[in-house]
Order: C-alpha cells, then structure tokens, then sequence
C-alpha cells in the first residue's frame, strides 16, 4: 500500500426527509480523499464537515463495515452495494474510482423498502417473512444429540452456502420486478439441504411464499441480477430449489397454504 | 446506599453445584408464565437466545434492538468458532478440561462455579444449535468437524467456514423469529435504551428512544436483561460495529448496578492494521487463521525488503520460538504483547511499520490453496477486498486492535446485577473469562446464558419475589422520560464547533495510547487527568444538529459520546488500581523478567466491583475475592 496521494470526487446524494416527503439530490465534494479509504469513510468525512456547519449530515445505515451484518443498502453509481463483485457497499473502497470522478449514491429502491431518511430503508418486510417459516421448530432443551443426525459433507457445504444470505436485500433491489426470491429461497434451501429442516419444509415454502407476496415484493423473471449483485455469491439455483419446495408443497402434501400470518398450531 | 455483593454460589463440590441450584430454584407454574412481562435488550447471541427460550417457556417477552433487525446484531460478525466439551475428536477433552483451560486462560481472575457451569451446557448448546440447522462444518462420514485454537491443547472448536456468529446469530434469530410469528414476542427494533426504571429498589421497566421518530417510549416488566454486548468502542477504533456502545450499562452502573473489571479489555492480536486518520473501525481476522498461518517478523530491525525477498534464515518466527509448546496459537493476550515487543523493537512491517506478517505460504504448499480457501476462504476474501493485497500470494499483514470486553456489569450466578430484577447476559457482564478470553468462548458463553441458565434464573427471580403492579403509568416512568429528554436536550443546545466523532476521536487515541496494550502508572494517571478535561471541552464545544424529535444519527452518537466520556474514566481508574499484570492488562510495572505478565495473586485475587457515588464523586470501590478451589493459580507459561 502506497497511497500517500489524494484526489477528489463529486458525491451526488439522495436527501429526502422523510416517508412521505420529496427527495433530491444534493451534489457534495469530498476532497483529498484517499484510495484506501472505504466509500463509506469518504461519507463520514463529507458527514464531518456538514455537522461542523450545524447542518444534517447524511443519514445512512450502517454497522459492522466489513460485509457481515447487511446493515448498508445503499445504490452506488445505479448498483446495489456498488461495482464490486461479491461485497457489500462498506467493502467499497475509493480505489474503485479516479481523480475528478462523480459518484452517485442513492437507497436501495424497490416498493416494499419504504425509505425513512436519505439513504435509510425500511427492510422489515425481510423480517416478517422469517418470522411466517424461516426456521426449524424446535424449542431450547430438545434437541438430540449433535452427531446422532449425521449430514453428507456435501450436502452441509451446499446448505452453508445458501446460509451465507446477510439479508440486505440488494437482490430486492436489483430486480426490476423487486422480487426477493433469491433472500427466500436462500433459507428454503439451507433447510430443505438438511434433514432437520425436511419435517416442516412444505409449511415452510408455503408460509415464507405466502408472506413475500403479502409484503408486495415481485415475482422471479429470471433475469439473475439478483446473483450478479448478491455480496454472498448466492446463486440463482437456489430460486429453483424454492420453486420445487413449493410445488412439492402444494401438490404432494396435505399441507394448507395459511390464510393468515404467523403459524398455526 | 452501600452494595453488598452475594455472589449466591451454591454450596457443595463444582460439578454438583449447577444440578444443586437448578433443583432449588422455585418454578412459575405454566398458566402464570404469561403474567410476567420479561424487557430483553439486545439481539445478539445472548439476547436473542434468551428471548426466544423465555417465550418458548410462556413469557411475556418485548425484545428491543438498536438495530433496524435483530439479526444485525455484532454477534453476527464472529469468525472463528463456537467452543464444546464434546470431545468428539477422542483427544483428551472434558468438561473439567474446558474449565481448567478457561479458567487458567482468563489468568485466575474468573469465578470458577461460574465457569465450570458454562463448560458443563457447551454440549446442549451445539445440541442446539445443530437441531436448528447451524450448518457446521462437517467430516466425510456426515459428523461434525472440530478445530482448534488459542490457549487448548484439543480440538474443541465447532466451527461454520469463518462465519460461525453470523450462523449461531440465525439461529437463534431464527427461533427468536418464530416466537414473534407466534405473537409470544413483540419485537421493538429501532430503540435505544436510555433510561432503566426503577421503583422500590427494583428493576421494573426501561425507556428507549425510537430512533426513527426520536419519540421516548415506556416500557414496564417483572424483569429487565441487558443483553447489550461490550464497550470496545470506548477506544474508538475497535473490531466492533459502529452501534456496540456501553450506554445501557452505563445507565444501569449510574441506577446502582455495580460494575466489574472494566479495565479488562481484551487486544485482539489479529486485525486488518489501520491505514490512515479516516479510519473508522478495524477489521478481525479470525484467530483460527494461527492454526494454519505462521507469524513473523524480519531478524533485523528496519528491514523494508518484501516478505518474499526476506530468506528464510533471516525471519523471526517469534511465537515458535518463544513459545514452542503452544507456537502460534498461544493465547490472545500473549501474541499481542509478543506482536508489540517487536514492533517497539522496530521490526514492525508493512508501510507504517505497525505490523508483523501471517504467512499461509507454508500451509498452502502443504495442503494445496483449495485447502486452505475451504477453511478460510471469506477472511481472504474480506482481507482481499479491504486491502487490495491477495493473502495467497503475500502475507498477511496484521496488528492488534481492542476486540472483546471481559470487564462488564458485576452479576451473581444467577446473572442477576446488584439491583434486583435487572439481569445481564452475554459480553454485557463479567462473569466468566476473567482477565483474558479465550478464542470460541464468547459465543459459547453468549448461548450458554441465553439458552440455558437465564430460563432457570428468571424463573427462579419471579417464583420467588412478590411483585406490586407497576405499569407505564408509575411516576418513576415520567422522572425517568425527563431525565432522557433532558440529556437530549442539554446536547442540542450546545451548539459548539466540534462533531460528536472528534471528541470520540481524541478520546480514543487517549486510551490507547495510556491504557491499551501496556498500562503504567504515570500514563494512566495523566489520562484520568485529561479525560475529564475533554467531557468538559464536550460538554461546551460539541455540535449536534438536527432536532430530538427526528431520525438523527449525528445525535445518536453524541449521547453514545457521552456516555464513553464518563465510562473511561471508571476503565483508567480500575486499571490504576489494578497493580498486578493479568491477562489483557498489563502493568508495566509488574513483569517476569522475559516481560511476561506478573500476576500479583496476594492482592489482586478479586473482581473489583465499582458502586456510582453520584455526579462529580469518585466511585466506590468493592472487591469480589476469588476462590480457586478445583484449579490451582500457577504462573501462566505456554512456553
């Protein structure tokens, strides 16, 4: 690393209030600027000098800054999470950009992440459709022993895979139909890979289905801009996974598509 | 009000005693669980797990997050693994051996019932957590795989690729989800706590700000847990995420709640170094990494040449020759001190010269990268994408960064804090890791309470105690919203020059410098010198726009500000008066002379436990003495 040189760039940021008022952009300079800095450290920088002058600094969501937690959901230059493949927006680093550049720095978009604040989205929906099926029942105290339910190698590999899903719902808002597909069918699959998941994967397609439809996301075209932009590389195989979950559940069990939210007992 | 601690340990030989207490807790009878209301803050492994087992049981449960979902809680960054007595690997392990290795590890400043009961439920926790589908890594035959890691001698460590939190954290997300479909737990995300409630001398609600409407809400219970990890972020550059604060211990410390160890503090010895002034956190490198990672450093001082054309002969591989039993997976405290004495030497590496190497050139040659890319492949990634640097092809470059709190809100074995009612989980407390934690345990402990000891403990606290009907209504609810809304607006009317983060900024630097990684008198005195100095400058020059009844972030930190101003100063003066080296603190003025920490075990056998005296009156000091009856305090050596 050898970046003792600086440079400038030109932010062009999303400000808006609130819900249900008007937003625009506002153009700031983050200057001296360095390549090792994240984007994120530039947001601060340009946040410092707004707060120095008493006025708001930019409101955006973020928490952990190394691509675990999907606390950031921020659309740079028109991408979920920005230009580089399999990260997440605070993995950005200016690096990425040149002297003279302007980069623009929008929320995620898509009609069920109502946005709160600039860069600040509602994501709850993701929450209540883990709440309808997105876990194994099983309550604390009643589990068998680790290794008497043994997991092909393989088969614990692929779940892994798909349980690497961070939740930020860059796929959402990557899809031109606003589809979280990919984030469902993440967990379907972790699930449906492993044997504690099988005694309730047909209630499990249905509800967690169900309730991804309820919060007005969209439907699966297989456009696949959901894996290009995924900062977890989840792949797209995973939607056809869920589509054969909920087949199965519809025409090979007696399973009832829930007509409420929440489970019933 | 002078505080008594009753460490409430039961009687009778340590492995009996978990058995012995669970039976002599009274139990709320199944129709009456849902008359208690249980107030859990924070979603982390602790809080989540505790959460969801609670209204599992029939508990009345609110949940509150700071964060926009509980499953964003820091747990969630975790790396390495998740420790269990299950000894699978058919290589000396037991309960008793994952005690002695903890307790001897935290440097015999842990309470061992404490302990032995955390190594005692390892097993039910991965148990568990398997039976939710945490897809651990496995052998061929379809069992589970182990690794190991610092401070052991087996292989004990349950591990998901390098993403076991964020694994363990789904699923007790995942439990904690179902309970909220269910409508047995109501979840309030969003919220920072800012005030406890308490009526009578107990613990009986807590008010948190809605930090999208800014609006103070009341919240009343039978029993309030603070799940709300550690105060890392004291020190401003830390691994831990930008929302980890010490705020809601804080407020308990200043409503009674005596406060533990704080100047434990544990210096993770592999971190992403930093790389400029902009810096905002740093990023761990999970130690599981030293399994397989040599590190090193140049034989000679000042030696700029690239790792690669540095030859063999001249490289120090520093832990292997210090420490040839334990090599490179000798416990944390000891490779950060070890990786500081070289880097004081001057053989430091990298631009800044605050670096040593972690070399996998040897582990890829053995193994093959597609090996080492299955164990390790998103921290190379990670360390890729912060660095521009490819760790297959170079080393890594790594130094120590402040990681893990053992310090913590004093609790009794059944968790319960100095004011009744009020309970504390999780990194949050200071129960069981003592002066230094082993790599795998803080999730393990995290789990350990919210799974499997609090269900018991709070049943225990309602069964036992009559509880006078206290809702949102009770005056201490309205005393307690103003204190909040006055501290709000004490910090909008300042209208200084500086920003919330400069003052944090320059707080920080403080506190490494004085009270990081070597600690001694004069320096630490000069801090609690200059630290009241700076609050004042705070509390006279700092900026915060925007408005109380609004979404403002710039607010949110200056209140978290704030309150690390005041915490530090309790942090330093612990660390003043801990005139021994243990663990994570090390006292200069107390070393071996191969510079290894000199525990003074006549004096310092005890927590230290810190009571409020009030605004502007030092605090008063308590002790908690240890007693090590099953493991005999030696001179830690891992050499």
């Amino acid at each position: 690393m050898s970046q003792e040189t600086t440079m400038d760039v030109t932010l062009r940021v999303w400000r808006q209030k609130g819900p249900d008022q008007p937003g625009r952009f506002e153009t700031y300079a983050a200057k001296g600027v360095t390549p090792d800095m994240s984007f994120f450290e530039a947001l601060d920088m340009v946040n410092e000098e707004l707060v120095v002058k008493g006025e708001e600094p930019i409101a955006f969501d973020h928490d952990c800054r190394e691509g675990i937690c999907g606390t950031c959901a921020l659309t740079i230059n028109g991408q979920p999470h920005g230009p580089d493949r399999g990260a997440t927006g605070c993995q950005l680093h200016l690096r990425a950009y040149k002297h003279g550049d302007t980069i623009t720095v929008e929320p995620f978009r898509a009609r069920a992440f109502p946005v709160i604040k600039d860069l600040c989205v509602d994501r709850s929906a993701l929450d209540r459709i883990m709440a309808a099926g997105g876990f194994i029942s099983v309550n604390t105290g009643s589990a068998p022993e680790a290794n008497s339910i043994p997991v092909p190698k393989a088969k614990a590999e692929a779940a892994m895979d798909s349980a690497a899903c961070i939740g930020c719902g860059a796929c959402a808002a990557s899809c031109p139909n606003a589809s979280a597909m990919l984030f469902v069918s993440a967990k379907i699959s972790q699930f449906a890979l492993l044997p504690q998941g099988r005694a309730e994967r047909e209630r499990r397609a249905l509800a967690m289905q169900k309730q991804m439809d309820r919060e007005g996301f969209g439907n699966c075209s297989n456009e696949a801009e959901c894996e290009a932009t995924c900062p977890k590389d989840i792949k797209i195989a995973n939607i056809a996974r869920l589509n054969r979950e909920f087949l199965r559940a519809v025409f090979c069990s007696n399973e009832k598509h829930p007509e409420t939210d929440g489970q019933e007992e | 009000m002078t505080m008594k601690l009753d460490a409430r340990i039961p009687d009778g030989p340590v492995e009996k005693k978990w058995d012995k207490h669970r039976f002599e807790l009274k139990l709320v009878n199944p129709a009456n669980k849902r008359k208690y209301d249980v107030l859990v803050v924070g979603t982390g492994l602790a809080g989540a797990s505790a959460a969801a087992s609670l209204a599992e049981l029939g508990y009345n449960v609110k949940v509150f997050c700071i964060q926009d979902s509980p499953r964003r809680a820091h747990s969630i960054a975790a790396q390495g693994g998740i420790n269990a007595a299950k000894n699978y690997p058919n290589d000396g392990d037991s309960v008793r051996r994952l005690f002695y290795d903890t307790v001897k590890g935290g440097d015999y400043r842990a309470r061992e019932a404490n302990v032995y009961r955390l190594a005692q439920v390892s097993n039910s926790i991965i148990d568990q957590c398997v039976a939710q589908g945490v897809p651990f890594a496995r052998d061929h035959g379809g069992t589970l795989d182990n690794r190991s890691f610092g401070g052991a001698q087996v292989s004990r460590t349950f591990f998901a690729r390098g993403q076991t939190g964020q694994q363990l954290l789904l699923g007790a997300y995942g439990a904690l989800m179902r309970q909220a479909g269910k409508g047995a737990v109501k979840l309030l995300p969003r919220r920072e706590m800012v005030e406890l409630v308490v009526v009578d001398g107990v613990a009986r609600g807590i008010v948190v700000r809605n930090l999208i409407t800014g609006k103070l809400e009341s919240h009343a219970g039978h029993a309030v847990l603070l799940c709300t990890g550690g105060y890392g972020n004291t020190f401003y550059l830390s691994t831990n995420a930008n929302s980890c604060n010490v705020g809601a211990a804080w407020l308990a410390y200043k409503k009674g709640a005596g406060f533990a160890n704080p100047c434990f503090t544990q210096i993770h010895p592999t971190c992403i170094p930093q790389s400029g002034e902009h810096q905002a956190k740093l990023t761990l490198m999970s130690e599981s990494l030293r399994n397989d990672g040599r590190v090193w450093v140049p034989k000679n001082k000042g030696d700029r040449r690239a790792p690669g054309d540095i030859p063999e002969a001249e490289r120090d591989y520093y832990l292997e020759r210090k420490y040839p039993s334990f090599g490179n997976l000798v416990p944390r405290d000891v490779a950060s001190r070890a990786a500081k004495q070289m880097i004081d030497e001057g053989r430091g590496v990298g631009r800044t010269g605050l670096a040593v190497y972690l070399d996998f050139a040897d582990a890829i040659k053995r193994q093959g990268q597609a090996k080492i890319a299955e164990k390790y492949g998103n921290l190379f990634d990670m360390y890729h994408h912060l660095t521009a640097e490819n760790p297959y092809q170079v080393p890594m470059r790594i130094y120590p960064a402040v990681h893990y709190a053992m310090g913590g809100l004093w609790v009794d074995y059944n968790l319960m804090t100095t004011i009744p009612g009020l309970f504390c989980l999780g990194e949050a407390n200071f129960s069981d890791h003592g002066a230094n934690r082993l790599g795998a345990s803080a999730l393990m402990q995290g789990l350990a309470d919210g799974y499997f000891i609090i269900p018991y403990t709070v049943g225990g606290w309602f069964a036992g105690n009559k509880f006078p009907k206290v809702d949102e209504s009770h005056p201490a609810f309205r005393a307690a919203e103003a204190s909040a809304a006055g501290r709000v607006k004490r910090l909008l009317e300042v209208r200084g020059k500086r920003t919330p983060v400069s003052f944090h900024k320059e707080l920080g630097r403080l506190l490494w410098n004085n009270c990081g990684m070597a600690r001694n008198e004069k320096g630490l005195r000069e801090a609690l010198e200059r630290i009241p100095a700076i609050r004042e400058e705070f509390w006279k020059d700092v900026m915060v726009p925007g408005s109380g009844a609004d979404f403002n972030q710039a607010l949110e930190r200056a209140l978290r500000v704030a309150d690390y101003l005041e915490f530090s100063e309790l942090l330093v003066r612990d660390a003043l008066e801990r005139r021994e080296s243990c663990g994570g603190h090390f006292r200069e003025e107390s070393q071996t002379p191969d510079n290894e920490a000199k525990r003074d075990d006549a004096n310092f056998s005890h927590a230290t436990v810190w009571e409020y005296a009030g605004e502007g009156k030092p605090p008063i000091q308590h002790r908690e003495p240890l007693e090590f009856k099953d493991v005999v305090p030696s001179q830690r050596s891992y050499a």
